[in-house]
């Protein structure tokens, strides 16, 4: 190792060791700063939650607002996520790409650096914790969501690529940030102003949201399985939190912090390695059920319209399944457009097309196949407490494959890492917008990243884990009310580019070109 | 006649013998070098959102500095020598793109040595020459 490097790591190193054994060995100082933080917490999470009631249940606002424009975007485009599904995977296979950008980001680059970042514990954990409290009618509502939420995804990644920066040095920045308030401005002089805050609340909800649930959460969760695969409460690793989240944080540290990209690199080898063997693990387990795969789509029907002894009835088990989907795909939470936004491309509703199969793949297959296992298993169990949904994942593997929870841990713990790179790409773009681009605000942000991870491991989560997720729901404030003002623009986008893809105008590379 | 010779260059001591090769070759026939150094590349892979940032110019200065230190020097050496050569520079897959670019030249033949890596890597995965052999839609010679 250079010594560049150890004095790059030592401080770093050194402050999470203090903190975390602070965190560690005062566990009379976490209750009190827990006190001392709670109220806030609390306050901030109850706003950006706070919810009307239908019937019995309550209906979070945020969620209202989230699948409200996703459905307005699947109408306003006239289904463009079934229209352009088709062209969208052409798009990612490379059908239309000019070999002589060869070396330059390509969709299918940009679509798996946005999807290692969105498929992480949601699609397992979460998954679990939505069909028991929900019963198995919340996969229908589920699906339903991520196939609305294709469009929210279509627009922000369009617009993403619309608006972003292009350095001279070569590099690109785009995102929420910039199409809110360079996008505003283009619409009207008078929404500019509008523009510029909205991108402004953006950030900030961004930067939160990366040290929550793109961070913490993350954390929590793959410590919980590990613990859990390593004996429960009796595992040597029971009370080692923080020793874990030292861990993962310096394997994070040395990739963000040391730019080691043999990390990252070996990381992202694997992580769709992984992806591959949990999906196949789980078309094997529906596969050798096959003949509860009736009465499993049966269960899912009616529970998704006449639900027996769910609490809240319809309303309800909608709820928990719009949940799962909204907080797993983050169609409309703005974050996937960051990480689309460098793909290399003239025409930005290209990316749209191919943003498409995000929310697709991410709920529509693997949230999808994880609720099936759990509901053909039968390992469903409405008492489960939410934080424990990854241990009844797993446990709906194991009863049929005894080996798959370690298989489970490896791949939780990778999708978790994948998760926290990617989020500290997002968290750091919005960090320099509001702070500039300097090494100074640079280092400080990734610091404070990497002790959320500590913190994340270690602390007891409660009402923490309800603010981050709150932060990372806060950003579809912001992002979907500019976008409402940025929707003709996109429309004409792609009306053009649709115009042209009929007449055939658009030209075809490679194989694709010799089939015609 | 002045068809076109695409080499496969990896500044390998093998392909070093297969230019020497496809310059005497060229020499005698009055036929054209392509000097073509393939950039190892996938367009599938699984990148970090940092590493998409930087991509651009992450590609400008592999593209600059396959150029200075590799292709240009290369190409004036084997023009001083008399023939008529140029170079070109592309990412992807080495033997698959060895292919395109001799489509896309019209090149009567595609000249490569047998070994760029180490052996065992050969024995398991496969060499360029091995994977050109298979795919080409034109003549490969390999150089041993």
């Amino acid at each position: 190792m250079s010594r560049s490097l150890i004095g790059r790591a030592f401080v770093p190193a050194m402050a999470l060791t203090l903190f975390a054994q602070s965190a560690f060995a005062q566990e009379g100082a976490d209750q009190k700063i827990n006190a001392a933080i709670k109220p806030y917490a609390d306050a901030v999470s109850g706003f950006i939650f706070s919810s009307f009631t239908v019937g019995q249940v309550q209906v979070p606002f945020v969620l209202v607002w989230l699948v409200f424009a996703a459905t307005l975007f699947t109408l306003y485009f006239r289904f463009i996520n079934l229209r352009a599904f088709r062209h969208g995977f052409q798009l990612v296979r490379g059908d239309y790409s000019d070999p002589m950008a060869a070396g330059e980001v390509t969709h299918f680059q940009a679509l798996a650096t946005a999807l290692s970042g969105t498929v992480g514990l949601g699609n397992i954990a979460g998954v679990a914790v939505a069909v028991s409290i929900g019963g198995p009618g919340a996969t229908f509502w589920m699906i339903l969501a991520g196939l609305l939420g294709m469009s929210s995804k279509f627009v922000e990644c369009t617009l993403g690529v619309k608006y972003r920066n292009e350095y001279t040095d070569g590099t690109v920045s785009g995102g929420p940030m910039y199409y809110l308030s360079k996008g505003l401005a283009e619409r009207s002089a008078k929404l500019a102003g509008l523009g510029k805050l909205l991108a402004v609340l953006f950030a900030v909800f961004c930067v939160g949201g990366s040290f929550g649930g793109g961070n913490m959460f993350q954390a929590n969760q793959s410590f919980k399985q590990l613990v859990a695969v390593t004996g429960g409460d009796a595992s040597w690793l029971a009370d080692k939190g923080w020793l874990f989240g030292i861990v993962v944080a310096i394997l994070v540290g040395l990739v963000i912090i040391g730019g080691i990209q043999g990390i990252a690199k070996v990381t992202s080898k694997i992580v769709p390695f992984m992806a591959v063997m949990y999906v196949t693990a789980g078309l094997i387990i529906i596969g050798i059920h096959f003949s509860d795969i009736p009465a499993a789509f049966g269960a899912i029907f009616n529970g998704a319209f006449s639900p027996q002894g769910i609490a809240g009835g319809v309303v309800g088990v909608l709820i928990q399944g719009f949940k799962r989907a909204a907080f797993s795909n983050e169609a409309g939470i703005g974050s996937a457009s960051i990480a689309h936004s460098a793909v290399r491309t003239n025409r930005p509703i290209t990316e749209g097309f191919v943003a498409l199969y995000e929310p697709f793949v991410d709920t529509v297959v693997v949230c999808t196949i994880t609720a099936l296992v759990i509901i053909i298993t039968g390992t469903w169990d409405p008492s489960v407490d939410p934080s424990e949904g990854v241990s009844l994942t797993s446990a709906a593997f194991e009863s049929t494959i005894s080996w798959f929870p370690y298989v489970l841990t490896v791949a939780v713990v990778l999708f978790a890492f994948s998760t926290m790179i990617s989020w500290s790409y997002y968290g750091l773009k919005a960090w320099t917008y509001l702070f500039g681009e300097s090494v100074i605000t640079d280092v400080v942000y990734k610091v404070l990243f990497l002790l959320f991870v500590v913190a994340g491991s270690s602390m007891q989560l409660g009402s923490v884990i309800d603010f981050s997720d709150a932060m990372i729901f806060a950003m579809a404030f912001p992002n979907v009310l500019g976008i409402y003002f940025l929707l003709p623009i996109v429309k004409r986008e792609l009306d053009e580019y649709w115009a042209d893809y009929k007449a055939g105008r658009l030209k075809k590379f490679g194989r694709a070109a010799e089939r015609g | 006649m002045n068809s076109l010779l695409v080499v496969g260059y990896d500044t390998s001591e093998c392909s070093e013998r297969a230019l020497e090769y496809a310059a005497m070759w060229a020499k005698s026939t009055g036929n054209e070098l392509v000097l073509t150094y393939v950039i190892q590349w996938s367009p599938y892979s699984f990148n970090t959102p940092q590493e998409n940032e930087e991509r651009h110019r992450r590609r400008e200065a592999e593209i600059e500095r396959a150029h200075k230190k590799v292709v240009d020097p290369v190409v004036e050496r084997l023009r001083e020598q008399g023939g008529s050569a140029r170079g070109v520079i592309r990412h992807g897959h080495p033997a698959e793109t060895l292919k395109e670019i001799a489509r896309e030249l019209g090149a009567s033949n595609i000249v490569v040595g047998r070994t760029g890596a180490s052996r065992l890597k050969t024995q398991l995965f496969g060499s360029v020459a091995s994977t050109l052999i298979q795919i080409s839609n034109i003549p490969v010679t390999v150089v041993p």
